[in-house]
C-alpha cells in the first residue's frame, strides 16, 4: 500500500536554530510514521507541551498537531548558551479515506504524541456503476 | 559611577561585522544536517545567575530512569538511552525522523557546582537541572575599613 499520510507542511523552522533575526513561531515536530496490522501509528515528539495545550483536530481528512509551549526562562538568570530554541508546534496531514475517523486513538507521554490510527475493515475500491442512457 | 571597561560588542568594533559573517556561514553548514542529527546530541539551554546555573534539554519519549545525571567539577554529563523503535517484518514505514540509539555529552559548566544541591526534573520531555555554587567557592564581598 502506498501512502496513507502525506504531509502537506514540510517546511522545517526548527533548522533556522540560532538565526537571531529570524523569530520563528512554531516548528515542525518531527516524526515516526509506521503502519502494522491495518493501523497507521504517528508519534510526533513536541517536547515542554502540557497535555493541556496539546490540540488534535480532524476535520475534512485534515489532521491537525498543534502544540502550545509556555517559555520558560528561570527569573533572575540570563541565558548563557542557547542551542535550541523553545516555541510551538504545527504540523498537518491528510489523512485517506480508509481510516476509521471515529476509532483514532491519542495519547500523550514524556513529550511524545502517539496516534493510532486504524483503517476500516470495508476499506474496498468503491465501484460506481454507469448507467446507459 | 564611572565605567571605562573596553566592550568588544560594542557597534564601533570592527570585527562585529566579520563575526557575524562567520556565524552566518556556520549556519549554513547546519542546514546541511539532518533533523535530530546535529554534532552534538542533545542541545542544551544554559542560564546563569550569580550563585546557580539551570540547564534545560529536550529530550522527548525518554522517562527518568533512562537519563543519568552525573556532575564531577565544573561538568555535567547526561546520558540516556532511546527506548527501541519498532521493528518487524510486518512494519511498513512511512518516516522515520524521531532519534534513536544511546546519546553521551558532557558540559562545561562557567562554575564548580554542589553536588548535593542539584535539583533535576523531567516534565513533558524537557528536563530541567537546577545547580548551585557551593559556599566555599561564592565570591566574598571584601569589607574596606575607613582605617
Amino acid at each position: 500500500m502506498a501512502q496513507e499520510i502525506t504531509t502537506q507542511d514540510t517546511r522545517d523552522v526548527a533548522k533556522n536554530n540560532g538565526d537571531a533575526n529570524r523569530r520563528a513561531m512554531a516548528f515542525t515536530p518531527i516524526v515516526d510514521i509506521y503502519e502494522r496490522d491495518g493501523t497507521t501509528v504517528i508519534m510526533a515528539d513536541m517536547p515542554g507541551v502540557s497535555p493541556e495545550d496539546l490540540d488534535v483536530t480532524l476535520e475534512h481528512r485534515i489532521l491537525t498537531l498543534h502544540g502550545k509551549v509556555k517559555p520558560s526562562a528561570p527569573e533572575g538568570y540570563r541565558a548563557l548558551t542557547s542551542e535550541y530554541r523553545v516555541g510551538d508546534y504545527i504540523r498537518t496531514f491528510t489523512l485517506s479515506d480508509e481510516i476509521d475517523q471515529d476509532k483514532i486513538n491519542a495519547k500523550f507521554k514524556n513529550g511524545v504524541l502517539r496516534l493510532e490510527l486504524p483503517r476500516l475493515p470495508e476499506a474496498k475500491p468503491k465501484k460506481i456503476s454507469v448507467k446507459a442512457e | 559611577m564611572l565605567q571605562t571597561t573596553f566592550s568588544p560588542m560594542s557597534y564601533a568594533d570592527p570585527f562585529a561585522n566579520m563575526r557575524r559573517m562567520q556565524s552566518a556561514m556556520n549556519q549554513i553548514f547546519d542546514g546541511t544536517r539532518l533533523p535530530g542529527q546535529s554534532a552534538t546530541y542533545p542541545p542544551v539551554n544554559l542560564w546563569v545567575a550569580e550563585d546557580g546555573i539551570v540547564m534545560t534539554t529536550e529530550l522527548a519519549g525518554l522517562t527518568e530512569q533512562d537519563i543519568e545525571l552525573t556532575v564531577k567539577e565544573k561538568v555535567l554529563t547526561i546520558r540516556g538511552t532511546f527506548p527501541e523503535t519498532q521493528s518487524g517484518d510486518d512494519i511498513v514505514w512511512h518516516r522515520h525522523e524521531r532519534v534513536n540509539g544511546a546519546f553521551l555529552r558532557s558540559i562545561e559548566l562557567p562554575f564548580r557546582v554542589d553536588p548535593d544541591l542539584i535539583n533535576a526534573r523531567f516534565e513533558n520531555g524537557v528536563l530541567t537541572v537546577e545547580m548551585q555554587r557551593p559556599e566555599d567557592d561564592k565570591p566574598k564581598r571584601v569589607q574596606i575599613k575607613s582605617s
